[in-house]
């Protein structure tokens, strides 16, 4: 037996039996218990220190090989995980499908073997199609991060929108939170309903018919969640919101034949700064973006100061190196 | 399991006083001096140690706490995960003379974990460590500068450290595992 660290020691770690991550792979939110997520602030809390230095990097995981395997279009989410795996010492590999050989005909499975054979202990996955990083998870033995896929889910995302919140406001418990856009293409509304819901927050989705996902009720009411409350008309969501969430508008949802037009979108749902008065007074404004600057949000607000959007950019890599540093190589209870 | 109380209240706060005018000694006074308690039971005693000092020389003295849970050998090689708590240096530490403080020297592995977290962020001009009680049993060429009690123990021996700040009452406690588990 290698005596490493005394039971002494360990008892700075090891105190309550409650304070670890169950996942080992980080898929969605929709099974994350609130101590886990209060972990992954606690873990983000200490990496945010290290961020602060002058030499951010710590050699926690020296020796480990974090993968980025990225088959859609990403410049912050990826940049982020890629930072933050340096910062934590890994060593990263990148992929993307610009330049890997699926390009050749290497099929999803094939390749995520090849990065498991070149010693990937984490590969953090965005695929266009909702489930490959389940598909991915039961396929190799890597731990898998979910980095997006389709319009399921984003909970890295979801994670460091709760960690700003909590930053800026507090606490979280109780808080309204309105998320106003393309609600039925949103993989970061998804997670956020589950994260959301389960650190107690009240949920308000804003959105025209065709931007809101069918068969919201069904889904509400088939799970723990709390009740949703669901409106197309923006001036009744941001009543008293302690929080706007604005999504990215995609133009080929106008193109689609979803939206008469975007500049009726505009009319109808931008944030301005007459309807940004009806919320609470300093209400923060979140975007997860890239920003579509005078379609969901005026740039005053987007640069002005109750928005929190340049903070979730930081935050985010400190989130980033909570989530590797918790399921990274970890002993992990199946 | 047997218990056996090796330090009262009475005891510990003479051998922190005692600590307290030794660091204060052999420094010649408080310039530069900083106390930095490791995370989680050191930080208490970083605290005592500066107020002590803060009391009989009648002048400042900053305590901060550090974290070694990203430095500790057991994270890459071992795959523990210990829980991260917060590190908080109110000041560049670069050219200052550190005291680490700590509850408990043991093996050695959390002083050197916690030099390399120290020297991350900046460069000291010394680096001290004061702890209440060396057990013994080092795996690494790591001693004390101040050390309240020399407690020999066996390895299937515990030392159990109660804090006011913690536990609500001060105790050094050891106890006996009568079989490893």
């Amino acid at each position: 037996m290698t005596t490493a660290f005394s039971e002494h020691d360990n008892a700075r770690g090891f105190s309550s039996p409650s304070a670890t991550l169950r996942h080992r792979h980080i898929l969605d939110l929709d099974d994350f218990g609130r101590d886990e997520i209060e972990l992954v602030f606690k873990t983000g809390d200490a990496m945010l220190e290290v961020l602060g230095r002058k030499i951010k990097q710590v050699p926690t995981l020296r020796g480990k090989t974090i993968a980025n395997f990225f088959i859609e279009p990403s410049t912050r989410t990826r940049s982020s995980f890629e930072l933050a795996a340096k910062h934590l010492g890994a060593s990263t590999i990148s992929l993307d499908t610009a330049k890997s050989s699926m390009l050749k005909g290497e099929s999803f499975i094939s390749t995520l073997h090849t990065l498991q054979n070149l010693g990937a202990d984490t590969i953090v996955i965005r695929h266009p199609q909702a489930g490959a990083p389940y598909l991915a998870a039961r396929e190799i033995k890597s731990s898998i991060l979910n980095a997006g896929d389709g319009w399921h889910a984003h909970p890295s995302q979801s994670l460091l929108d709760l960690y700003t919140i909590r930053q800026r406001l507090g606490n979280l418990e109780g808080l309204k939170v309105t998320i106003v856009g393309d609600i039925k293409h949103s993989r970061v509304a998804r997670s956020n309903i589950w994260g959301m819901s389960t650190m107690g927050i009240k949920i308000t989705l804003c959105a025209p018919y065709t931007l809101l996902p069918r068969h919201l009720d069904g889904f509400v009411s088939n799970s723990h969640l709390a009740p949703i409350v669901v409106t197309t008309n923006i001036e009744k969501a941001l009543k008293g919101a302690d929080v706007i969430m604005l999504l990215r508008l995609q133009r080929e949802r106008q193109e689609s034949g979803l939206l008469p037009s975007i500049r009726e979108y505009v009319r109808l749902y931008q944030l301005t700064e007459q309807r940004l008065s009806l919320a609470k007074p300093g209400a923060l404004v979140l975007h997860p973006g890239p920003i579509n600057e005078d379609i969901e949000i005026t740039p005053e607000i987007a640069y002005g100061t109750q928005s929190a959007i340049d903070k979730q950019i930081s935050n985010g890599v400190a989130i980033r190196m909570a989530l590797l540093y918790l399921i990274t190589g970890g002993n992990h209870a199946e | 399991m047997s218990e056996k109380i090796l330090m009262t209240s009475g005891d510990i706060k003479r051998t922190l006083l005692r600590i307290a005018h030794e660091i204060v000694e052999r420094n010649r006074g408080t310039e530069d001096l900083v106390l930095i308690g490791i995370q989680t039971r050191g930080v208490p005693l970083a605290e005592r140690l500066a107020g002590m000092i803060r009391e009989f020389e009648e002048i400042a003295v900053t305590a901060g706490t550090l974290d070694i849970g990203l430095y500790r050998d057991d994270v890459s090689t071992n795959n523990l995960r210990p829980i991260i708590h917060d590190s908080d240096i109110p000041i560049d530490i670069t050219g200052k003379q550190i005291i680490l403080v700590d509850d408990v020297l043991y093996t050695g592995r959390s002083i050197r974990a916690a030099m390399d977290a120290l020297m991350d962020t900046g460069r000291p001009k010394s680096i001290q460590l004061a702890v209440l009680i060396d057990r013994g049993h080092r795996e690494l060429p790591i001693r004390a500068d101040y050390t309240g009690k020399n407690i020999p123990t066996s390895q299937n021996e515990e030392i159990k450290i109660h804090f006011k700040e913690i536990e609500g009452k001060d105790e050094v406690i050891v106890t006996k595992r009568t079989q490893n588990p």
